[in-house]
């Protein structure tokens, strides 16, 4: 690492998911094994060829006052929860607003107003549709409401890169405070994409599993028997905040962002490179702008989505990029897929499997599939040692975008 | 039937409140949406699609610029 860098660091950590709408409710919950995957009852289950999902443990309209709520597609109200919280765990730190910036993504934005607002206009006509209806539907609609919420002026951003996006705007961010445009920046992804055109569309592309006599036993990285993703919605959200800010306000610092690595299959618009060459690249960039070399890296929260050919890539390319030591886990066995979410909550619990020092598991790993030559961690959490360690978050989307963030120990 | 005054001030106490979080009591008759209510113009706007509900009364956006007061929208309402 160059001494002369401008130094990242965590202090704030927001997140409302599938298994609790919180940070803590969500911890715990992943260090019990426990899945957050459930049956749907809603009428449209009939229609699809898969009837679960991770429906968020909290319903975000239940959380926020009536007429902020209705102003608010469903991604919009999980990152507004989850910035708050954020922003709270952060101390509400002091900044001047031209020194404050925000970068949120989501995967697929508000389609969840777009389609009930086409049903509105076909049925009702275009008065009867909200005024709000474009603030809701927009990509960016969650980075500028976060953006509004806290008075941000340094920039609010909206990276798009599928289930990288939320990956993507924390490495933005990393790079905001890097340039200098910006002391402090809220980042991290959103979605709420539980709506059958999703599901179908997804079954479609045949990338969902249908265990549908078993929804908790449903995602399973790495195992033999694994059939697909299973879709989850919520948010996940940090504070990064350059370290010389965060030591003048003596803030508490969870961990340092120290890396980032980003690259592009250009393979396939969904398939994922057969050597994950892409993979490779995009985690030994982020080790090498953290300064690391692969002996450091002793944690990686996976992409790994429970799709069978996906998984076993990204397994031989940590071993490939760090060595076969590295402790892996795939939190999505208990949360699922929250798409564009999926980095903000995943660097969440990357964060926290640092600064608590032990890695949560992946459950339902019963058959650990030919090729892996990392080991998973599995049924139960791993402790971490004491000393300097570091753990990277990698986030992969469609469309062959790769994204790695490396945390280290402060 | 026609409405009673209460009857829409009660309406539409309810309807602000939904959107806009302003308690039902304080919709009083001489009251200003923009000036004392402190409503937007697409709060208006959400509540003229509430009242053409509620009410059952077409509010054309020509028509909805010169309803100012809380009096304004139940004269409109009662005509």
């Amino acid at each position: 690492m160059s001494k002369d860098r401008v130094r990242v660091v965590v202090t704030g950590l927001g997140a409302t998911t599938p298994l609790g709408g919180d940070v803590a409710s969500t911890w715990s919950a992943l260090l019990e094994g426990r899945s957050g995957i459930r049956p749907l009852t809603e009428d449209w289950v009939d229609s699809v060829p898969v009837k679960f999902a991770g429906v968020a443990a909290v319903d975000p309209a239940e959380v926020l006052p009536r007429p902020e709520a209705r102003r608010l597609d469903r991604s919009e109200q999980f990152a507004l929860i989850a910035a708050r919280q954020a922003w709270q765990d952060a101390g509400a730190p002091e900044v001047p607003a031209e020194r404050l910036g925000v970068c949120v993504s989501s995967g697929i934005g508000g389609i969840g107003t777009t389609l009930s607002a086409y049903d509105t206009f076909k049925e009702r006509g275009w008065q009867r549709l909200s005024p709000f209806t474009v603030p809701m539907l927009m990509p960016n609609g969650p980075a500028a409401w976060v953006g509004l919420e806290l008075g941000a002026r340094a920039g609010v951003h909206a990276t798009v890169s599928a289930c990288a996006s939320g990956a993507e705007a924390i490495g933005y961010a990393l790079e905001m405070i890097r340039a200098g445009r910006a002391d402090v920046v809220m980042a991290g992804g959103t979605e709420a994409a539980i709506h059958p055109l999703n599901v179908a569309a997804f079954a479609a592309a045949r990338a969902m599993s249908t265990r549908n006599d078993e929804p908790e036993r449903a995602s399973r990285p790495w195992d033999r028997g694994r059939d697909g993703f299973v879709l989850g919605e919520g948010a996940g959200l940090i504070v990064l905040e350059s370290y010389e800010h965060a030591v003048a306000r003596g803030a508490r610092i969870y961990a340092e962002v120290a890396g980032l690595g980003m690259s592009a299959d250009s393979h396939h618009i969904t398939q994922p490179e057969p050597e994950g060459r892409g993979v490779v690249m995009a985690m030994t960039q982020a080790m090498t702008d953290a300064g690391l070399t692969g002996r450091d890296i002793l944690h990686v929260n996976a992409h790994a989505t429970s799709t069978p050919a996906g998984d076993v890539i990204e397994a031989q390319a940590v071993e490939k990029s760090f060595g076969s030591h590295v402790l892996v886990t795939s939190t999505k066995s208990m949360t699922g897929h929250l798409l564009g979410g999926a980095g903000g909550i995943e660097s969440v619990f990357t964060i926290k499997t640092l600064s608590e020092r032990v890695v949560p598991p992946t459950i339902n790993l019963e058959d650990l599939d030919d090729g892996v030559d990392v080991e998973i961690v599995c049924d139960k959490p791993r402790d971490l040692p004491g000393g300097q360690i570091a753990a990277v978050n990698n986030s992969f989307g469609f469309g062959g975008h790769n994204v790695a963030v490396a945390f280290t120990t402060v | 039937m026609a409405l009673t005054e209460q009857e829409i001030l009660a309406g539409l106490g309810k309807i602000v409140n939904e959107i806009t979080g302003i308690p039902a009591a304080e919709v009083t008759p001489e009251k200003s949406f923009v000036d004392d209510l402190d409503i937007d113009s697409l709060s208006m706007v959400e509540i003229a699609v509430a009242a053409q509900d509620e009410f059952g009364v077409e509010i054309p956006d020509d028509q909805l610029k010169h309803l100012k007061t809380v009096k304004d929208v139940i004269n409109f309402i009662q005509s």
